[in-house]
């Protein structure tokens, strides 16, 4: 064996003219985010900062910089911070999407880029929403598996025909973006909403599950289906991409199917 | 084989929920039959008033003299026939019914003040079951050459005392 051993093939040569990892283009946004803390004034008020940002930041990055260096009193949810977990839903820019999926350099950075809490729901503080009425909606669908007769020993198989006709509800990661996006919604918070229908979806077309004409039932409701004016707001704010009204009309035919 | 067990909604029923009054479904348990068969109404209705609507354009404004042929003798010799009167009649009720249903719910959208919808709808039911009921009388008890105290009315149209 002789000496010199060759260096891995993946090895990427940077030219001199790149510097590495410091070299992400800069610019400067300004954040308009609606405060609110109870404690202080009934009122929100707006609060404007101005930030240099990275080509590579995402709107929760701003708002951390803005908790982390200038004012450690503006409350949001986030938690995985990588669009799974569904805790930054919020208004940017008059959108409903997710702090933690949203690139700033896709956003109009000429003008100031506002962020407000989800529209529907009781603010609690600045981007914090109440999210009880929505996750009570979503326990009223009964969110679990209901099957007839004694628990097989082993996994309930399903076909891959069966598992793809609810697959695209599935994605839902109950952000509350669909529902707070809904204006039958913002009316008078009686509406079921987007969200607990497609999470009824999901059990109703489940070959496994037997109560799917219990959650039709509870879905053929004067707040139900029927409350759905084909909007298709929730279909756009959905940051799973999940086709809500398209899975909201397929609920009403299956109500109405069972009736007639 | 056992049937579906019943399973009581885990919180939605709470009275101690710390959820806002604002969000409890009132009504609860109330049935959407209603809502159920006046979606389906609008559809059925909608495809039918399609028909009955262009038939009728078509009819009073490509047939014949077209728009000039449009008078009152017109009208009162469509009138004078059964079919006319059932077709008037059907696009009538079914234009009312649509339409109604269509101000009910964006009434229930957009009122957020139980007493201002409440008060809407009625306004908006009274209407409707007026004109309803006014059309209908016409469509049924017109007469194109009515005697005034012993007096026919003149029209050219009018079969000669």
């Amino acid at each position: 064996m002789t000496a010199s051993t060759a260096e891995p093939a993946s090895k990427v040569e940077l030219p001199a003219s790149v510097g590495g990892g410091g070299e992400i283009p800069t610019f400067d946004v300004t954040l308009r985010v609606r405060r609110y803390n109870p404690e202080v004034s009934d009122e929100s008020h707006w609060d404007e900062f101005k930030l240099t940002m990275y080509g590579t930041d995402r709107v929760l990055d701003a708002l951390h910089k803005v908790k982390w260096e200038l004012d450690g009193s503006l409350s949001f949810r986030r938690s995985c911070a990588h669009g799974v977990c569904g805790s930054d839903a919020m208004r940017i820019n008059g959108r409903n999407r997710l702090a933690c999926k949203t690139l700033l350099k896709d956003l109009d950075t000429s003008k100031p880029i506002t962020v407000e809490p989800i529209k529907g729901l009781p603010v609690e503080k600045d981007l914090i929403v109440d999210m009880e009425p929505f996750f009570q909606s979503y326990r009223e669908i009964m969110p679990f598996l209901v099957a007839k007769g004694h628990a097989p020993t082993k996994e309930r198989l399903q076909s891959p025909e069966d598992r793809e006709r609810f697959d695209d509800t599935t994605k839902c990661i109950l952000c509350a973006a669909c529902t707070s996006s809904c204006p039958v919604f913002w009316t008078d918070g009686q509406y079921f909403g987007p969200a607990a229908i497609v999470n009824a979806h999901r059990f109703i077309f489940d070959s496994r599950d037997d109560a799917g004409d219990m959650r039709l039932e509870i879905l053929n409701d004067k707040e139900g289906v029927w409350r759905c004016r084909t909007i298709f707001n929730c279909s756009e704010a959905c940051p799973r991409g999940i086709q809500v009204t398209k899975a909201i009309s397929e609920v009403k035919q299956a109500v109405l199917a069972r009736q007639f | 084989m056992s049937t579906t067990p019943d399973i009581r909604f885990p919180r939605s029923t709470s009275e101690t929920g710390r959820v806002s009054p604002k969000y409890t479904r009132h009504g609860s348990g109330a049935k959407g039959g209603f809502e159920m068969a006046a979606w389906l109404f609008m559809r059925l209705s909608g495809i039918v008033l399609v028909v009955l609507i262009f038939g009728h354009l078509f009819v009073n404004l490509m047939l014949g003299n077209g728009v000039h042929a449009i008078d009152f003798g017109f009208v009162a010799g469509k009138w004078a026939s059964p079919f006319w009167q059932w077709w008037d009649l059907a696009m009538l009720w079914l234009a009312m019914l649509h339409g109604t249903n269509g101000v009910r719910t964006i009434i229930n959208d957009y009122a957020d003040r139980d007493t201002v919808r409440f008060w809407l709808l009625i306004v908006l039911f009274a209407a409707a079951a007026a004109i309803v009921i006014l059309g209908t009388l016409v469509i049924f008890t017109f007469n194109p050459c009515p005697t005034v105290n012993g007096v026919p009315l003149p029209g050219s149209f009018c079969p000669k005392p």
